[in-house]
């Protein structure tokens, strides 16, 4: 036994004896976690998570959340003798008289980018793979909430060194809260500790901002892991994996050593910007000053979609009995956010109950077998698009020389007829790759040769697809179809009533697909056992292509 | 198995458990002695389980040039780590230039080292570790129907200990405690901030209050308007550094030529001529969307635009709203001259300005020009 191999063993021991860790950690090591590249989105929001942590430790070491009015005489020379806030002196100070303050601010920023953006990329992963349903929809939930909180926090963070850009910002977050009905002003004075912009709100959104809010984050991430430990990690579909197993790697040392690797280049990625990529130059914006503003102010990335929205709407506003109504602000601040969040939160339960499915599942949809769904999800990514498009319409019309106004009024249109043409699009070409499935299951892959028989008569040669393929392909079960009318006639008790028969036609809606081709064309028993039964025929015409040749074809010729 | 014979005492730690083995027909009870303290008895004192993961690299010949690839990303992030404390150390800030050469070093190196370390460990587990696909069982989530029982059981037996279901006045009373208890914190947020009033019904200008010019803080005279066009941002004399009073009172000027104007008359809103000096009108800065102010002017067609959300206004006839989401006009500040012809305001704002809250009402929509 060697040093190392004892010292280990002692170490172990000593733990063992008196935490009973050896069982539990060993379950843990040999955990299996499946690959594949779209899971390693998630990870990218939780490594910017840790780095956004770690920087803005370092930040708070030197940064002062003050609005006492100072006059700078740094060494950034453009601002010398300015009234500022200490605020944004100390942030001038972080960036040009703190060495590596300006790295770290400018990580700091961009990994708060990379946070929501992956959050954003990681939900548009769930939902088109279905990894939402049960048992998830706990987890779900949580990631909603920590949508919310990320950008939120984004929001305060960005507002804090108190320069024009980021005072704006406030100025118009003032604006949004003086919409809300009945409360409206008391919250605004109570937020801001009288009129805007006062003494208080730097410092107050400083401590939301550094404790509270990453605070909840923390609990909340953590929640999320354990449930995903607990529950174990969804799969693609794929040959040998079904929902009673996980196929992959284990977690020691493979996953350990991958997901170590990735947190470096997350790391490395955002230290390779911050060093090229200069984000939120707050010397060039200037101290905030309720008189300036500059032209081209746009929010960061995460909040386009909100200042779109304001950008968007008409002016309506309603007075009545002596109080003003501020539809035209407190609509487009809360509403869109309010529909994609209330959406995403009622999503899981209303399919299951459309579907009447209350399996478990852990075998991943491909976005094209689950057509409604995927068409519904890129529907709200289009009305978000939109959204987030027209909170740019000023950049939008300079960068492609139209008139300010007309970006707003083609928004207004395409906010309606935007996501209902995405609908349709996504679902034909969903249904088209499940036909183009089918017939690489029923013809095999081409291989581009063409073969005279002794009859004269030219055949395509193709050959079988491989069974890793072809469990891909056949994994297709639909969403389960729920019968409206059962063998004797009578409507099925779930689908009485009109409740039950909305429940039958959105039922029709969801599960519209395409079936597997009976068999799978070559007779030799291949399928992994998830395909069972095709599904019957549910949409008009989705009947599987005609067969053009015999059966016979792609045997003989990969023969 | 330490279960059935605990009569054992302890066994002896690391003696030859394993090199027995051997020695020892599977499937009987191992020799008191070999049972080793973490109560794994028998799976130790057997012949070892077959290997779950192989010991060596898939590609023993690839695995070899590999290592010495990764070695070098190693000890490349190595010396990117020194660089960087060498950049900290050796590149001073303070100035723009400095700045930039020391967040460029220091970003660099930092970059490098993470890379490298990725880069080092991805290639490890790429050529170093067998590739090995593991199968995991998933057992229902759902605990069985007896443990379903038994939790209920319990949960049951707990709460009738405890008495709150047979005794209301306890579970009512603990409840009634609970309601003001979860609401009195609510109370001690009211000192965040002092009651609205009417403070959003005013700002500071007052009969004689002189305008300056927002920036070199001068007073302006309605002569030294010589040409009409562009628009000029003022605030209250005095008050230049207090953000609180510009918040609301920053106001723009912008001088017309004769006849430009569009008069208020009772049939139409336009712009209330006594509350003008010589063509030149003033209009408060702070858009009636969300507050933004309102800095971008249109000489040729008159329009004031918010930069936020392109709310525009028309500067001839009482900033009347021709696109956007701002729901009504710019409020008109009554301007005149003082004894020695500067800028004044002759009272304050008629209507509040800025963004519309619950209780501005019908009057703030009137524009206050009538």
């Amino acid at each position: 036994m060697t040093m190392t191999e004892k010292a280990l063993e002692g170490t172990g021991r000593f733990l063992d004896d008196r935490l009973h860790g050896a069982r539990g950690v060993r379950v843990f090591l040999r955990k299996v976690f499946p690959d594949h590249w779209s899971f390693l989105l998630g990870e990218i929001a939780l490594y910017s998570f840790v780095i956004l942590l770690l920087t803005g430790t370092f930040l708070t070491l030197f940064f002062q959340p003050s609005m006492t009015d100072v006059v700078y005489h740094g060494s950034y020379t453009p601002l010398d003798g300015v009234h500022m806030s200490e605020a944004y002196a100390s942030t001038l100070n972080i960036s040009f008289d703190v060495r590596g303050g300006l790295l770290m601010r400018q990580i700091h920023h961009w990994a708060a980018i990379l946070f929501v953006a992956a959050i954003l990329c990681h939900m548009l992963r769930i939902f088109f793979t279905g990894a939402f349903r049960k048992p998830r929809e706990l987890n779900w939930l949580i990631g909603i909430v920590l949508f919310t909180l990320a950008f939120t926090e984004g929001l305060f963070g960005y507002s804090l060194p108190d320069d024009l850009l980021s005072g704006t910002g406030l100025r118009i977050l003032e604006g949004v809260i003086l919409s809300i009905p009945i409360v409206g002003t008391y919250l605004t004075f109570f937020l801001f500790g009288g009129q805007f912009p006062g003494h208080d709100i730097i410092p107050r959104l400083y401590i939301i901002h550094v404790l509270l809010i990453p605070g909840l984050l923390l609990a909340l991430i953590s929640a999320h892991l354990f449930l995903m430990f607990h529950q174990k990690h969804t799969q693609m579909p794929g040959k040998g994996r079904t929902d009673t197993n996980v196929v992959g790697q284990q977690m020691y040392p493979y996953f350990m050593a991958k997901t170590g690797a990735w947190f470096f280049f997350i790391f490395g990625v955002t230290t390779l910007l911050s060093t090229f990529a200069q984000i939120n130059p707050v010397w060039i914006y200037g101290p905030y000053n309720p008189s300036g503003i500059s032209a081209g102010s746009q929010p960061d990335f995460y909040l386009g979609f909100l200042e779109g929205a304001l950008r968007m709407w008409p002016s309506w506003r309603w007075n009545m009995l002596g109080h003003s109504w501020a539809f035209n602000v407190f609509v487009p601040a809360f509403v869109p956010l309010g529909l994609i969040l209330t959406a995403l939160a009622i999503w899981p339960f209303a399919e299951a109950w459309i579907t009447r499915d209350h399996r478990e599942h852990h075998v991943l949809d491909r976005p094209r077998n689950a057509p409604t769904r995927t068409a519904l999800g890129m529907a709200g990514v289009t009305f978000y698009g939109i959204l987030w498009l027209e909170g740019a319409n000023d950049i939008v019309s300079r960068f492609l020389d139209i008139s300010l106004y007309v970006t707003t009024e083609i928004a207004r249109y395409a906010i309606f007829i935007g996501p209902v043409v995405a609908y349709w699009l996504t679902k034909r070409i969903c249904l088209g790759l499940q036909r183009k499935d089918n017939h690489l299951l029923e013809h095999g892959v081409e291989t581009g040769i063409i073969r005279q028989l002794p009859s004269g008569e030219y055949i395509e040669v193709t050959r079988p697809v491989s069974e890793e393929t072809r469990a891909v392909l056949e994994a297709r079960r639909g969403l389960p179809q729920i019968e409206a009318v059962g063998d004797d006639e009578v409507p099925a008790r779930s689908a009485r009533g009109g409740l039950g028969r909305l429940r039958v036609s959105l039922n029709r809606a969801l599960t519209e697909g395409i079936p597997l081709p009976h068999g799978n064309g070559h007779g030799n028993g291949h399928g992994n056992g998830q395909a069972g039964e095709p599904a019957p025929v549910s949409a008009p015409g989705a009947r599987p292509d005609a067969l053009e040749q015999g059966d016979g074809d792609g045997d003989g010729a990969g023969a | 198995m330490s279960e059935t014979q605990p009569g054992h005492g302890l066994p002896a730690e690391g003696d030859g458990g394993r090199s027995r083995a051997p020695h020892r027909v599977i499937g009987t009870p191992p020799p008191a002695q070999a049972r080793t303290l973490l109560g794994e008895g028998p799976g130790s004192a057997e012949p070892e389980a077959p290997r779950e993961l192989p010991a060596g690299p898939d590609n023993p010949a690839k695995a070899r040039t590999a290592e010495r690839v990764i070695a070098a990303c190693f000890i490349a992030s190595m010396l990117a780590s020194v660089g960087f404390v060498a950049a900290y150390v050796g590149l001073e800030v303070h100035s723009l230039d400095a700045t930039l050469r020391s967040n460029l070093a220091l970003g660099l190196s930092m970059s490098v080292a993470f890379m490298a370390m990725g880069a080092g460990a991805t290639i490890w587990v790429r050529t170093i570790m067998p590739n090995v696909e593991q199968v995991e069982e998933r057992h229902p989530l759902a605990a069985t129907g007896e443990e379903r029982q038994a939790f209920a059981k319990t949960f049951k037996e707990g709460a009738e200990a405890s008495g709150f279901l047979q005794r209301p006045l306890l579970r009512r009373t603990l409840i009634a405690a609970s309601v003001p208890l979860a609401a009195a914190p609510l109370v001690v947020l009211r000192d965040l901030g002092p009651l609205p009033g009417t403070s959003l019904r005013h700002t500071v200008w007052r009969k004689g209050l002189r305008m300056v010019v927002y920036g070199p803080n001068t007073p302006l005279r309605a002569a030294d308007f010589s040409i009409p066009g562009q628009m000029i941002t003022v605030v209250p004399e005095g008050y230049a550094e207090n953000q609180d009073v510009l918040a609301k009172a920053t106001t723009i000027i912008i001088k017309f030529a004769p006849g430009q104007l569009v008069p208020n008359t009772p049939g139409r809103r336009g712009t209330v001529m006594n509350w003008t000096v010589d063509n030149i009108v003033a209009y408060s800065k702070i858009c009636t969307h969300v507050g933004c102010p309102v800095a971008l002017y249109e000489e040729t067609t008159h329009h004031i635009l918010c930069p936020c959300h392109q709310s525009t206004f028309d500067a001839t006839n009482g900033a009347q709203v021709i696109f956007g989401p701002a729901p009504r006009p710019l409020p008109q500040l009554p301007i005149g001259t003082d004894s020695q012809g500067y800028l004044i305001a002759t009272s304050d704002y008629h209507v509040p300005v800025g963004p519309t809250f619950w209780e501005l009402g019908a009057d703030g929509f009137r524009g206050g020009n009538e």
